[in-house]
């Protein structure tokens, strides 16, 4: 295939069709949801892949696969382990018979993430392989590797790219790509696939069993390597290896950890030959806790002793910083330069025309002293409008809405939670709330559509990961079922009728839904949706701030007035908030 | 001092930073040369501040540390400021004479330093200041604001412009070669001059 300028997301994905991967699934997620992005569009494909609902489903789904004898890959970002932890931890009880890798995005510096929880202790503590590469092409060359591992030891396999590994880009040495011809079959055996308590003691000796063979095949394949130069050593793992060699000075050895479990006997040779270990890696002491368990009395420099941060990601010269302060002088030092400071921030903002903002508008219109716990997605940024009270983890809106109205706050609640949001781990908490008799109102921000993390399809979309028609679920009969009985819908652009709908649902007691439903705005412009621009009539306009202040980014306010830039996708809200009536129709008086 | 020529292309999300970056790793590998690069993706993209790291020649990890990028391509006045500490002593600036004023200046009521300020900052730097939304409109599509860029400050480094317009050619949508071919060389004649 030879040489190619890819994104690793994108390397990745390239991997598992040389690889010859016959079953997709997992949940989109930043920074790994490019991996079937990509896989989903290719022409000609040999392999199923689908978007689940969540990654629990994604990971039963892959899992089940896998038990049929073929290769699946499951992926999903960190946090999305936490929701497939429970299918994780006891699919290392079971195994597999084909090869599964379970890809996990970790994201030091929370980039876009709601915590920096590191994948690596997932797999020590479900005890399966976990794969850590250091740059775009090793994450690459891992795939292969991940999926022969599997097979060989009957067993998952992590793979645990990070944020520089899944957006960084670099040219790509690429293999071939294979058409599988692999089949399914599903062999019965309940004595690996049903786990009462008398096969799963059994299943869980065996597991503990692999382990020292694991080790050993990880050193033999070359994941984890060193190379002697001296009495003092470096140890280092991810992309935090890549960053140390390019500071290495002469005289120091060099160790690189690129897969879990760490052979000890061998780490252990290697501290031994040295007078003092400093060990480089971003997140958890993962690393370092198995080199002091060997160290003896060779001293250990890292997190435990305050050298290196467990939080935020590494950088060139973070790990400077780190190899200074332990004795150890980089080969380049870096100039220290300070950014220029109080410049206005420019954080993400809901883009022009988003519906979440007239949402929002009309939520604190009718609800002014209110309290709203919201979800993950686009409309987390709803924070800036001052909507957005909690979000934890997903799905997480309408139940801390109902702890909340149970707790006895005497105010009104309000919850937010997106449609894609709400299919994946929402509809409990409805269930939950109606159940329960909390006194809440939940609005659902309907876009139809995945958006925050690249526009994926979801069951609300109408299509399915491969663009293959699907019949949408109705968010509308689904919350009826659950037991609502005031289930409204409305188009968040129409305030009016929107402000109508909250105030009906402010007077009732009990769980409220309204379903706020109205196109991404992204997805409108690709869908060729034109609605035409307004402008502002500069004769009228009083200067009075009300359409600056819904923050919407298509408006500026220069001399005094107001003025609708470019970016105005015609959603026509602004003119419906104007007192003065100075906001109108491009073309119309 | 890593032996690679480093540029940081940085702007509003949505202004085309990653087709820019694209752009110069294809002509890389048009020249056989490594490359790497980061990125953002994912939520910050929704109108904030974003950035590009691209390291020519590199061969270790794709960020640029603070005060070692060789060129600074900013698509807004503000973002080349913001970013202005990331460029070595003596490194280049190529900045399109725009400002776009962040929303947070409307609704948090933040003091943003005006278009003057901003540019008798820059000028403590090499700096070539271009009208790319012009150029642009003239080349035939405000869209290709991003290859204007590109074309001004591939005055300014180490990659050849035939290597350039052939990425150029082979990865804007094929309908708007022409434009952006015209876009590329406005912006290269302009770049010429600064």
């Amino acid at each position: 295939m030879g040489r190619k300028y890819l994104l690793g997301n994108e390397a990745i994905a390239h991997a598992c069709v040389e690889s010859g991967v016959d079953f997709v699934s997992g949940y989109p997620g930043t920074p790994s949801s490019e991996v079937i992005d990509v896989l989903r569009v290719q022409p000609d494909r040999s392999y199923y892949v689908e978007w689940s609902v969540n990654e629990k489903v994604a990971l039963e789904n892959a899992l089940a696969a896998a038990w049929c004898g073929i290769r699946s890959l499951c992926t999903m970002k960190h946090v999305g382990l936490n929701v497939a932890a429970d299918p994780l931890m006891t699919s290392a009880y079971t195994g597999i018979t084909g090869g599964l890798v379970i890809m996990s995005a970790d994201d030091p510096f929370a980039h876009s993430s709601q915590n920096e929880q590191d994948t690596r202790c997932y797999a020590h503590f479900a005890r399966v392989p976990c794969l850590d590469p250091a740059s775009i092409q090793e994450a690459h060359d891992m795939i292969p590797e991940a999926f022969g591992l599997s097979e060989e030891f009957g067993l998952p396999v992590i793979f645990r790219p990070t944020t520089r590994i899944c957006h960084s880009k670099g040219e790509v040495e690429l293999g071939e790509s294979v058409v599988s011809i692999r089949k399914g079959e599903f062999h019965k055996d309940p004595r690996q696939y049903v786990v009462i308590p008398a096969h799963t003691r059994v299943l869980h000796k065996k597991l503990n069993e692999k382990q020292s063979a694991i080790r050993k095949r990880l050193v033999e394949r070359g994941f984890n390597h060193y190379k002697i130069r001296g009495k003092i050593a470096i140890i280092a793992s991810g992309i935090g290896a890549t960053y140390v060699q390019e500071l290495l000075p002469e005289g120091v050895s060099f160790m690189k950890i690129g897969a879990y479990p760490i052979d000890e006997e061998w780490l252990g040779d290697f501290v031994k030959k040295h007078e003092k270990v400093l060990v480089i890696e971003e997140l958890a002491p993962e690393v370092e806790e198995v080199v002091r368990q060997v160290a003896g009395c060779v001293p250990v420099f890292g997190k435990k002793n305050g050298y290196a941060p467990y939080e935020g990601e590494l950088s060139p010269p973070a790990v400077a910083v780190i190899m200074e302060k332990a004795g150890f002088l980089p080969k380049n030092p870096f100039p220290q330069v300070d950014p220029i400071q109080n410049l206005p921030p420019r954080p993400p903002i809901l883009c022009a025309g988003c519906l979440h903002r007239g949402a929002f508008y009309a939520i604190k219109k009718v609800f002014k002293d209110a309290i709203y716990p919201s979800d993950i997605g686009c409309y987390t940024l709803g924070l800036q409008l001052g909507v957005v009270d909690t979000t934890i983890c997903m799905g997480a809106s309408i139940t801390v809405a109902s702890g909340i109205s149970h707790a006895g706050d005497p105010r009104d609640i309000v919850c937010t939670i997106g449609d894609s949001t709400f299919l994946h781990t929402g509809i409990q908490g409805l269930i939950n709330a109606v159940y329960n008799g909390a006194n809440i109102t939940v609005v659902i921000l309907d876009n139809r559509i995945t958006a925050m993390t690249g526009h994926q399809p979801n069951p609300n979309t109408g299509v399915n990961a491969c663009g293959v028609e699907s019949p949408p679920v109705s968010l509308d009969a689904l919350c009826r079922s659950c037991g609502v009985s005031f289930v409204e819908s409305v188009d968040p652009y129409d305030i009016t009728g929107m402000v109508n709908i909250l105030q009906e649902a402010k007077k009732r007691k009990g769980v409220k839904v309204i379903i706020a439903k109205q196109m991404c705005v992204i997805s409108a412009r690709r869908a060729g949706v034109k609605r035409g621009r307004y402008r502002i009539n500069p004769e009228i306009c009083t200067g009075c701030g009300t359409c600056v202040r819904f923050g919407c980014p298509a408006i500026e306010f220069e001399d005094e007035k107001a003025r609708i830039n470019e970016l105005c996708s015609g959603c026509a809200v602004c003119a419906e908030l104007c007192p003065v009536g100075a906001i109108v129709r491009e073309g119309k008086k | 001092m890593s032996g690679s020529f480093d540029i940081l292309i940085v702007g509003i999300g949505g202004q085309g930073t990653i087709l820019a970056s694209n752009i110069l790793g294809e002509a890389c590998l048009i020249e056989g040369r490594h490359v790497k690069g980061a990125e953002t993706h994912g939520m910050a993209q929704r109108g904030g501040s974003v950035e590009s790291h691209i390291r020519i020649d590199g061969l270790f990890g794709p960020l640029i540390p603070p005060g070692q990028a060789d060129l600074l391509i900013s698509f807004d006045l503000l973002e080349a400021l913001r970013y202005s500490h990331y460029l070595k002593k003596g490194g280049k600036m190529v900045v399109n004479r725009h400002l776009v004023l962040p929303t947070s200046v409307y609704t948090q009521n933040l003091v943003a330093p005006t278009e003057v300020e901003i540019i008798a900052a820059l000028e403590k730097h090499v700096l070539c200041l271009l009208d790319a939304d012009k150029m642009a409109e003239e080349a035939g599509s405000p869209l290709s604001q991003n290859v204007v860029m590109l074309g001004a400050a591939s005055q300014s480094m180490p990659l050849k412009p035939e290597s350039l317009l052939l990425a150029v050619k082979s990865l804007v949508p094929k309908k708007t070669i022409e434009i952006n071919v015209k876009a590329f060389e406005m912006g290269r004649e302009f770049g010429g001059t600064c």
